[in-house]
């Protein structure tokens, strides 16, 4: 493999891996906010149980984050010089602002959530959980805002270097940062991760249940957990996936083509294609579908709320202008499947939970527990449609502020030259090898928490994590 | 003062707010590889646990700020960096991750891989950005157009080596008599012994630091006859005799002070003389990173400016509150039920 493609792989080893913990760091801190706040304002020790149990996972969570989390900062600048040249104008704000607004705030809040307890009063207490909680989700707004500003660029406009070259440089700091796919995006991602803690606290403690049903913290933790799943399940695909996707049909088509698997033109009546192999190789049109089962006029309603709105197929655009159509149109559509399992499962153990039948219902609380991972593993198949989507651009192409086209830039002409095949090589190597053993430890010491927390519980009470942590 | 000029200021108030906060953990965690007992190391760990994270901010933040201000010295040093970088990140990666291992089993293995982790996480940043600072002040290979000409070794000379180890040894220093103030009883008393000792190192390492840099970057003096740099002057000169006073005349706090106020001076110094350079290049002092070829728009620098002065104020204040939370001695179990 040459500099550029080990950069590439290099990128999405750290990122992905990274992209694991955020979405179970900020779904379990509003976890612990609302759980800790029914135990302080009910004086409800079953609550403070299940806080003081989902604040132990959020530690660990949070610890793994903020270790990989240090790579992005720095990463643009050693991987991908040229990128950084370019936007660093407008791209270097946005990740600033991540440190001045949220990084600080979530750090400092949770060292005194983590330690504080006994030193703050416990309304004090709890406010640090909270801080920590919207720390991380002001954290996920700044980084939405810099990944959107790649997918569509907008209040900027292209100058020339004296050394030669362009760069973008910045018009108005309100267009950039609320570009048109800023908000859509930062409310799809920020309900996937209120699903992903959801899902974490109601997989825990339905393995609770199903171990002593008599468990009363356990029932609690369940029963918070599905409430707050059920919701944000259904959020997170009506309104705002669908929201979301009618963005990328507006303003993306090429990657809206290629998530939905469209290859041809269709000037109205565009299908929704529920399922489809991708073929790459063949006679044409290739590449193309197999097996496809479609529902006629669809795609084009549900994107353009118009069944005779014309939809742009990956046909439309110049070869070297598609982005690669398997991977992003594999990652999507088991995104899709995902979200609606979450909505089922949820709204399943709901009902049971209404006819006070869910805690006898073995079945679904061991569904509950097998779909812990699952809101992760979409995360992830999200983030790769997203960003395989926009490719061959690292900025997509669009419109600079005083009207002219802008050709986007290509990622093919943004790592840094200077920095060799070998070297890239060498610490891929070494960073995978180190983040496939944090992963294996954060899973065996997130599972041991939750295993042991029966017992800790109920010979001490409502420990507080700092002797975990000291 | 132009927008250009605030932002070199505030990326050294980020730098100098860096090396004050996190340079007594990054010395506590090293310092923690000498110690005598479990019992002991367990307050070196105590001592930071609270407060390592929020410290540890304002180097991501600097980071982002540097590619925000300066994005010609992010793209172009970090690139050019990029193996000593790595190593940093994985050092800061393991003393990240053992805090929160070390204590989750209850094994004496277990806890020795991550004590061990914690130490060397931060014994080796604590030398390297020494190694990123000489580097950086007595020259790296950018030729026009800020093409990068350096090797990994290349920046392994040993006037940057000789920065780091004194960093280094500033460091352990700045970490024991942090300590100092965290501990009690007979291991204060041994911290200020091992602070007084990091000092004597410190002292003739940075003397030979000043005497190389009259050869390898003898600009850097250029503006040390000025009243700034004499006042500056001064006062490293005063912090530096008044570490040892403090320590021995028992006064732990005045003593962490001078070294928190000697290393800004250092910093100030450094980045009084070299302005309007951020990055001198060995190929000729014109082919160098300045803070006005290197920089972003002024329109970026004007709404980081302001992004800065609304946010950081209100940082401070809880980072304040932080510390007083967390204030007087440390304890065996973290800060738990103290």
């Amino acid at each position: 493999m040459d500099a550029l493609a080990l950069a590439r792989l290099q990128f999405a080893v750290t990122i992905g891996f990274h992209f694991i913990f955020p979405p179970v760091s900020i779904g379990l801190a509003w976890m612990v906010v609302v759980a800790e706040y029914l135990g302080w304002r009910k004086a409800d020790e079953e609550y403070v149980k299940v806080g003081g149990l989902l604040g132990k996972l959020l530690a660990i969570t949070f610890a793994v984050g903020v270790a990989t989390g240090i790579v992005m900062e720095f990463q643009f600048g050693t991987n991908w010089s040229r990128y950084s040249m370019f936007v660093g104008d407008i791209f270097g704000a946005p990740l600033a602002a991540e440190g001045v607004f949220a990084f600080f705030l979530e750090s400092t809040f949770m060292g005194l959530y983590l330690f504080g307890r006994g030193r703050l009063s416990k309304g004090m207490h709890w406010f640090s959980a909270l801080m920590v909680a919207v720390g991380s989700t002001l954290s996920a707004f700044w980084i939405i805002v810099a990944n959107s500003w790649q997918q569509t660029p907008a209040g900027f406009h292209l100058v020339d270097l004296p050394g030669g070259g362009q760069r973008a440089e910045l018009t108005s700091f309100f267009d950039a940062v609320f570009n048109p796919s800023t908000l859509p995006r930062y409310f799809h991602v920020v309900t996937a991760a209120l699903v992903t803690g959801a899902f974490v606290a109601a997989g825990v403690f339905a393995w609770h249940v199903r171990r002593d049903t008599g468990s009363a913290f356990a029932r609690k933790g369940l029963k918070l957990g599905v409430a707050w799943g059920l919701v944000f399940a259904v959020l997170e695909v009506m309104p705002f996936g669908h929201l979301h996707a009618q963005q990328v049909a507006r303003t993306q088509p090429a990657k809206f083509a290629a998530i939905e698997g469209l290859y041809r033109h269709a000037p109205g009546n565009a299908p929704m294609l529920v399922f489809g192999v991708p073929f790459m190789k063949g006679p044409p049109p290739t590449p193309g579908m197999a097996a496809p089962i479609e529902i006629p006029g669809l795609l084009s309603w549900m994107a353009f709320g118009d069944f005779n709105a014309p939809v742009k197929g990956l046909q439309d655009f110049p070869e070297d202008e598609r982005p690669p159509l398997w991977l992003t149109f594999v990652s999507f559509h088991n995104m899709v499947i995902l979200g609606v399992w979450f909505i089922f499962i949820m709204a399943l153990a709901a009902w049971r939970l209404y006819a006070g039948k869910l805690y006898d219902s073995p079945g679904v609380l061991k569904a509950l527990v097998i779909s812990i991972p699952l809101p992760v593993l979409a995360c992830q198949l999200g983030w790769v449609a997203a960003e395989v989507g926009r490719q061959p651009f690292i900025v997509y192409p669009g419109q600079q502020a005083n009207g002219e086209p802008f050709a986007g830039l290509r990622t093919a002409m943004a790592h840094s030259p200077t920095v060799g095949a070998g070297e890239i090589a060498f610490s891929l190597v070494l960073f995978t090898a180190i983040y496939l053993s944090l992963f294996v430890l954060w899973l065996f010491l997130m599972i041991r928490k939750t295993r042991l927390a029966a017992n800790d519980l109920a010979a001490t009470g409502a420990a507080g994590c700092g002797a975990d942590a000291a | 003062m132009d927008l250009n000029t605030v932002w070199f200021v505030l990326i050294g108030v980020l730098i100098a707010g860096y090396a004050v906060l996190d340079g007594f953990d990054l010395g506590a965690g090293a310092l923690s590889l000498l110690a005598r007992s479990p019992e002991e190391r367990e307050l070196h760990v105590a001592a930071v646990a609270p407060v390592w994270d929020g410290n540890e901010v304002w180097l991501l933040t600097g980071g982002g700020a540097l590619f925000a201000a300066f994005p010609a010295v992010y793209a172009t040093v970090f690139s050019g960096f990029y193996l000593a970088l790595m190593l940093v990140l994985l050092a800061l990666i393991a003393r990240a991750v053992s805090l929160e291992f070390r204590g989750q089993v209850a094994s004496p293995a277990w806890k020795a891989f991550w004590d061990a982790a914690f130490g060397v996480g931060s014994l080796l940043p604590a030398i390297l950005f020494g190694v990123a600072v000489g580097n950086v002040l007595h020259g790296v290979p950018v030729a026009d157009g800020f093409a990068w000409q350096g090797s990994f070794l290349g920046l392994l000379n040993p006037y940057s080596l000789l920065v780091g180890l004194t960093t280094g040894a500033f460091f352990v220093m700045h970490g024991a008599l942090y300590l100092r103030v965290k501990m009690e009883g007979a291991l204060a008393e041994r911290m200020g012994r091992v602070a007084r000792r990091a000092w004597v190192v410190f002292l003739v390492l940075y003397a030979l630091a000043t005497l190389s840099t009259a050869f390898a970057s003898p600009f850097l003096f250029g503006r040390l006859t000025q009243p700034l740099g004499i006042a500056l002057t001064a006062l490293v000169v005063l912090s530096v005799v008044g570490i040892p006073l403090f320590t021995r005349g028992g006064r732990a706090r005045w003593a962490f002070t001078a070294s928190s106020v000697l290393i800004v001076a250092m910093i100030l110094v450094a980045a009084v003389n070299a302005y309007p350079i951020l990055v001198v290049s060995s190929l000729g002092l014109d082919k160098s990173l300045t803070i006005y070829n290197a920089a972003s728009s002024p329109r970026t620098l004007a709404t980081m400016l302001v992004i800065a002065l609304v946010g950081m104020p209100i940082v401070l204040v809880y980072t304040v509150l932080s510390y007083r939370v967390f204030r007087g001695k440390a304890h065996g179990r973290g800060y738990e039920a103290v």
